[in-house]
């Protein structure tokens, strides 16, 4: 059971997630439409470029876009979510440990510490996020039961590697569960909505290039994001 | 009845259906068709596969649902902060549920949708800034409008302005010789002060062509004397066509597409006919986003450029004035507090905010331009954008939405607010008489005229003096 789940269906899982996502990058991309779209794909390609990247690059460093500056307090629990689930398990000590061990390559890794921090800063942020979506009316009209089963799905690895790290004598369940539960994870980037691991810089990158090339960027003021 | 004899899915194409339709005061009997227009199911799903793609598909599958749009939409906060106000709920509740029901909606659903495309959307796009997936509404809520207008669910004055473009090329039913004529006698009146002025028509090769907004030689033609005049004083060598001089389009907000194309060619024609090396378009916003910024889409043009380079009045105003074309009279600068409305067609869809300043800067004594807040890039809609002005079944929800630049102009304690945009000018102008609030509102063109030094030799002689009483 545990050589299956972390031999070939390990494999799988990440074969699913990357191919998936390339999938879907691809079909973004092959649906685009200048005329649909109203964008001149392909033209003023340096201003495309630029717009794209600015569009890109606002979103993804905290507190860089007026919108993040203005909700100070979820950009700060969205940032630590995303941290927790994306930057901590690439640089966690044992993760690599086991790429090392199998393929001889590694990478630097984070202090076991700083990882279990960021761990529980993430799982509360979580938290947080999902009481909001109940707290806040603007939020909870627009909530769906997606949006739940995507929390939970992206919560559980964390809660389940957590434990699992802290666990001494026998730590199997626990270790079985995060495996399971990433795995799990994995296979549902690219199938759901959480296929906004591409699916982001896709959306942003067209929006600023219509902005970019069309909507003020050949004035040179594009949008102040 | 599947369909009504006012209220249908056809298109309006003929000057007899166009006088039928506007017979009907005030739409009542096209309204109360609609109650039981029958929705056509197979081909609603249909356009929807075929022109729901990638940008707009992804847009409604990966809405995160965070709701940081909310507070961007000056709508939502007008409006109590009412969550159905919430950008991504109305376009998830309208859009969102067609999609996924596969076009399976029904007559109720329909003029529901109806409700939310034109009275809680103005297409301002400023949402698309706040929302981390970079998600436009204002694109998906014009997107729904065209569904919505294939089905015959569409406001009755916008039936009729979409019809209008489809019958006379012009939001209004101006003529060729109406509009020729209007040139003529805007010209012949203003000869006395402006010896040696004239409105050329069909001047091929000339610097400008200038374009307007049907509205001016119907409604207003001074403000098309003060054009002339303006650019007779710069010098200009200018003209405007006889065909293709409406820059206007009601169809975009009606989501009219079919007609925006032909409205838009019309106007690339006369640019194709008279070879003019730029066009000017004047102080309209709407006018300029429909013929210039997404024009070229819909002529099939994938360089997205009008086929001569076209740039927004404010362009040239500035351009005028930095260039010494148009001098102002120091003494005449204003010198009372003053404010600048930041049209979203120009400002979020061209990227005129510093423009716009410059102009601002010859033209106000320092120290006595108070902007609003937000501005620029961030200002609010003046709230009758999108064709929200226009809708009489939408009157008491628009003037709730007048309301947010009531309060910002309110805040800056400015006197005088200057909306060079003419949709901007009338929202102003309707919550001065709906809110009383004592301020004035102005265009670019008169308040240049009142301050610009006038040369020596465009001075009417003074020969002839002393014929007249
Ligand atoms: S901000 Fe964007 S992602 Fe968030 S709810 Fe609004 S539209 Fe959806
Ligand atoms: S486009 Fe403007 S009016 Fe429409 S939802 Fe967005 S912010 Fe609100
Ligand atoms: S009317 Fe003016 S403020 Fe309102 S949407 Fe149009 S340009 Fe913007």
């Amino acid at each position: 059971m545990y050589a299956f789940l972390t031999g070939p269906m390990l494999w799988l899982s990440f074969a699913i997630c990357i191919l998936g996502c390339a999938w879907r990058a691809y079909m973004y991309v092959k649906g685009l439409s200048w005329q649909l779209d109203r964008v001149a794909y392909g033209h003023n390609t340096d201003l495309a470029v630029k717009g794209a990247l600015k569009s890109i690059f606002h979103w993804l460093i905290p507190f860089a876009s007026c919108s993040w500056r203005a909700k100070p307090v979820f950009a700060t629990a969205f940032f630590l979510l995303h941290i927790g689930l994306v930057i901590v398990p690439i640089f966690l000590y044992a993760h690599v440990m086991i790429v090392a061990e199998r393929f001889g390559v590694s990478w630097p890794t984070m202090p076991d510490g700083l990882a279990d921090i960021l761990t529980i800063l993430a799982i509360l942020a979580g938290l947080f996020i999902l009481l909001r979506r109940f707290g806040l009316s603007e939020v909870r009209i627009i909530t769906t039961r997606q949006d739940l089963g995507i929390m939970a799905i992206s919560l559980a690895p964390l809660v389940t590697g957590f434990v699992a790290a802290h666990q001494s004598g026998d730590g199997n369940g626990w270790l079985l569960a995060h495996i399971i539960t990433g795995e799990i994870w994995l296979i549902a980037v690219p199938f759901t909505k959480l296929s906004h691991a591409v699916l982001f810089f896709c959306s942003r990158a067209q929006i600023g290039i219509d902005f970019g090339t069309k909507r003020g960027g050949q004035r040179g003021s594009g949008i102040v994001w | 009845m599947p369909e009504g004899i006012y209220c249908n899915k056809r298109p309006i194409t003929t000057e007899e259906e166009l006088k039928a339709l506007l017979s009907d005061t005030r739409g009542t009997k096209y309204y109360e068709e609609m109650l039981s227009l029958e929705v056509d199911r197979e081909k609603l799903w249909a356009t929807i596969q075929k022109t729901c793609k990638s940008r707009t598909k992804t847009w409604l599958d990966v809405c995160a649902r965070c709701g940081l749009c909310a507070d961007s939409c000056f709508l939502y906060l007008v409006n109590d902060c009412k969550p159905e106000q919430v950008p991504s709920y109305k376009i998830q509740s309208t859009l969102g549920e067609i999609v996924r029901r596969k076009g399976d909606v029904d007559n109720a659903f329909m003029r529901h949708a109806m409700e939310v495309a034109w009275s809680q959307c103005t297409c301002c796009n400023r949402c698309a800034m706040y929302c981390p997936h970079g998600i436009d509404m204002g694109v998906m809520m014009g997107y729904t409008r065209g569904l919505l207008y294939s089905q015959g669910f569409v406001p009755w004055e916008l039936k009729i302005g979409a019809g209008m473009h489809r019958v006379y090329r012009a939001q209004m039913d101006v003529t060729t010789e109406d509009w020729v004529e209007t040139c003529e006698w805007m010209a012949e009146e203003q000869q006395d002060d402006w010896p040696g002025l004239e409105i050329p028509v069909d001047k091929e090769d000339a610097d400008i062509m200038y374009t307007c907004n049907a509205r001016e030689p119907k409604h207003y033609p001074e403000d098309l004397a003060e054009a002339a005049i303006l650019f007779h004083i710069a010098g200009e060598n200018w003209t405007v066509p006889s065909e293709g001089w409406e820059q206007t389009s009601l169809s975009m907000f009606a989501g009219d597409w079919e007609a925006c194309k032909l409205q838009v060619e019309n106007v690339y024609a006369a640019i194709d006919r008279l070879k003019p090396k730029r066009v000017i378009g004047t102080e309209c916003g709407h006018a300029h986003r429909a013929t210039v910024i997404e024009g070229p889409f819909w002529a099939g043009r994938p360089d997205g450029q009008p086929p001569a380079p076209y740039i927004h009045y404010v362009q040239w105003v500035a351009e005028a004035l930095r260039e010494g074309k148009l001098k102002i009279d120091p003494a005449k600068r204003i010198k009372q507090p003053v404010t600048y409305q930041d049209s979203c067609n120009y400002i979020r869809n061209w990227g005129l905010a510093e423009t716009a300043r410059e102009i601002l800067s010859y033209l106000v004594e320092p120290g006595y331009l108070i902007e609003m807040t937000p501005n620029k890039e961030h200002n609010y809609c003046c709230g009758g954008g999108g064709g929200f002005n226009g809708i009489g079944k939408f009157r008491p929800q628009r003037n709730k939405a007048l309301l947010t630049k009531r309060d910002q102009i309110l805040a800056t304690g400015a006197k005088l607010v200057i909306a060079p945009c003419h949709n901007c000018w009338d929202a102003i102008r309707d919550l001065e008489e709906e809110y009383h609030i004592h301020i004035d509102w102005s265009f670019l063109k008169p308040l240049l005229l009142k301050m610009v030094i006038v040369p020596e030799h465009l001075k009417p002689k003074d020969e002839e003096e002393g014929d007249e009483e």
